[in-house]
């Protein structure tokens, strides 16, 4: 189809200039307390804070797993989460597929960073962090350092040069899966997970 | 096809659970959305920001475009071009043939809607399954979207309690949102699995990067696009935005405005296939361009203007017609006042030209246009277009509403209206006359029959202030 390209460009290039506006000034908002704000706003999302000593996360997971029930975990090697039934994702997805659709309660994940003004926590997948660990299971469970909660988006893009490192698959999540289709009223877990939990390390 | 928007708004307006249905949901996303944008100053700062960020890409549309798939190239995304809806609907089957693929998951995507790209693979043995849980429940009904947000607003629990009944086996009735919510995770989990190919859409392409930016809040959007081995995108060519940095405003303005969210659930920005070494993700990712009639809108310096659109939906939550008549009675993919301005630009004023005409010009859309397209004005500049002849080249179907009656009305009223001498002797014999004329009489039967026919006075204003000793000047 590159005639279409050909012809599609060419119509374009065809018609009259029209001026380019200047970019008017916006500054996004600013907060005095970024970690007050950032647990309101995913709070109010059906989010779950927990905010805790960096040196005692392992505990306090171990807790809130227990607290729910929580069978199986998926977890990175390298986090050396302690727990009795933990799968790494370590193969492709195409043969761990059955499991990851249906056979696994929890994971956790890292975040790169988070955005206080919508309580949005950011995610750069890897290959030890594969995409579908914070979408499969029903219950997701992020660790994010305290010192990495921007004010806002625009400012933790620049912060962090998005632009310049943009990985294969780059998110934003702010609270679990949701939907409103039926009637406009919340339902939690429509495909992704049911839980966002963030463990904020200080 | 002959758009009918008269005896579908009829029928409409004479359907009070459908009434109901909408006027719930519209006051709801008002008000939600109202909440969002409290303070008028950072607003007014915000949307002058995305509206010269729409723009300011515009102007560079084309340079844009090739920026985009040379980055996107780069980066493993192949990159296709399609004039028309049945070119992209070829090029979707091609790709999804040549892995031999026999169902797909979408993700939601208007792009798709306008291409009636579910039909077209039907037709050539493919199964499309829709995975939002708007689509997934009006794709069971066999309807279209209501709304471009929110597709089955349309539809009350009672009714889709029903379809699960219908359609999914040993589902009970309930009206229970979060057991209907439940029962269409467990049917598409298993549909996400089996999947050979995802397809979604794109709210923006990052020139950039060459990155695609998607904002959904279930999820169905992030698996569509991860689980498959293969993704196709379909989206417009007017989705493009310079730099990353232009995400960040334009994502301020999107789900506010849209649904009174500070922001998605979730904002998927896919910049390549997997990777050597990557564990998930498709193996291959396609765009597909579509112009279908966007350059030849483009082409005029005022019709431009309606491709800034973001697809917010912010337009028809607040338009008093759609709220009252629904989104089905426009009979387009693309609803509302947005839908009133770009449908008759896609399809031709022949096809569509009654739809400039289904508003009030209330301004009420423009008000709330996150980009601040002017809906009233473009509103405006198509009727004339329907009923003249254009020179422009961005107006298809220009002048198909000419009517030699309402050529010669309108020269006589010019006439009358140039001349004193005229406009006395009108004016004065419509005050004897006026009243004589039945509502029924030829041309005005038209006007009539939605209004009552006035009553002419016996005097005429001139005659009553000369009575009052006023001299004409």
């Amino acid at each position: 189809m590159s005639n279409a390209r050909a012809a599609i460009l060419a119509r374009l290039r065809a018609a009259p200039k029209g001026t380019v506006p200047d970019l008017p000034y916006w500054m996004p908002p600013v907060f005095a307390d970024r970690l007050d704000r950032f647990r309101i706003m995913l709070e109010a999302v059906h989010g779950e804070v927990h905010v805790i000593a960096a040196d005692q996360w392992r505990q306090h997971l171990r807790l809130i797993l227990s607290s729910k029930n929580v069978g199986r975990v998926m977890a990175p090697p390298d986090l050396a989460v302690d727990w009795p039934d933990i799968v790494a994702y370590d193969r492709p997805v195409e043969e761990l597929k059955d499991q990851l659709v249906d056979g696994i309660d929890a994971a956790i994940t890292n975040a790169c960073g988070a955005i206080a003004e919508t309580g949005t926590v950011v995610l750069r997948p890897d290959a030890d962090q594969p995409r579908l660990m914070s979408l499969l299971p029903p219950i997701h469970m992020v660790l994010l350092k305290l010192s990495d909660i921007a004010d806002n988006m625009a400012g933790l893009m620049a912060a962090q040069d998005w632009a310049g490192t943009m990985p294969t698959n780059l998110l934003l999540i702010s609270g679990p899966s949701k939907t409103a289709d039926i009637e406009q009223t919340l339902a939690y877990g429509v495909h992704g997970p049911k839980e966002l939990i963030v463990l904020v390390l200080q | 096809m002959k758009s009918d928007f008269s005896s579908r708004a009829h029928d409409a307006l004479n359907n009070p659970q459908l009434r109901r249905n909408f006027r719930r949901a519209m006051d709801g996303l008002m008000s939600k959305r109202a909440v969002q944008f409290a303070d008028q100053d950072d607003w007014a700062a915000l949307r002058a920001r995305g509206a010269a960020i729409k723009a300011r890409a515009l102007a560079r549309l084309p340079d844009l475009l090739e920026e985009f798939e040379r980055k996107a190239t780069a980066n493993g995304i192949v990159v296709h071009w399609a004039e028309t809806t049945a070119d992209a609907n070829s090029i979707v089957l091609d790709i999804l043939t040549a892995h031999g693929a026999k169902r797909v998951i979408k993700g939601k995507s208007m792009v798709s809607e306008e291409m009636h790209l579910n039909a077209h693979l039907e037709a050539h043995g493919i199964t499309a399954v829709e995975s939002d849980l708007g689509e997934y429940i009006i794709q069971l009904a066999g309807e279209a979207p209501s709304h471009i947000v929110m597709p089955c607003i349309h539809k009350n629990k009672g009714e889709i309690a029903q379809l699960f009944t219908d359609n999914i086996a040993g589902q009970p009735y309930t009206e229970d949102v979060d057991a209907l919510t439940a029962a269409a995770r467990k049917v598409l989990r298993r549909e996400f699995a089996n999947a050979d190919a995802g397809l979604s859409g794109a709210n923006f392409l990052v020139a950039e990067t060459g990155s695609l930016v998607l904002i959904e809040n279930e999820g169905n959007g992030r698996l569509s696009t991860t689980l498959p081995p293969l993704h196709i995108a379909v989206t417009g060519i007017e989705k493009l935005v310079e730099k990353l940095d232009d995400v960040a405003p334009l994502l301020a303005l999107l789900p506010r405005s849209a649904t009174g969210q500070p922001i998605t659930t979730y904002v998927n920005m896919i910049t390549s296939p997997r990777k050597e070494g990557e564990k998930d993700g498709p193996r291959q990712v396609h765009l597909v361009l579509l112009d279908n009639g966007r350059s030849r809108v483009y082409a005029d310096l005022q019709l431009r203007d309606t491709l800034r659109c973001i697809r917010c939906g912010a337009c028809m939550n607040h338009c008093p017609v759609y709220a009252r008549v629904g989104g089905h009675t426009y009979g387009s993919v693309y609803p509302g006042p947005i839908g009133k301005i770009l449908t008759p630009q896609l399809a031709g004023l022949d096809c569509a030209g009654d739809l400039p005409h289904a508003s009030t010009l209330c301004n009420a859309c423009v008000e709330v246009c996150p980009v601040q397209i002017p809906i009233a004005d473009i509103l405006v500049r198509l009727r004339t277009e329907a009923a003249q002849p254009s020179h422009a080249p961005g107006v298809k179907g220009a002048g198909s509403n000419t009517s030699m009656v309402e050529n010669a009305v309108w020269k006589g009223w010019q006439a009358m209206n140039s001349s004193p001498a005229a406009y006395a002797a009108a004016t004065r014999s419509l005050a004897v006359i006026g009243n004589l004329i039945p509502a029924a009489a030829p041309l005005l039967k038209q006007w009539t029959s939605v209004r009552s026919k006035p009553k002419f006075a016996g005097r005429t204003l001139h005659q009553l202030a000369r009575d009052k000793g006023y001299e004409n000047e």
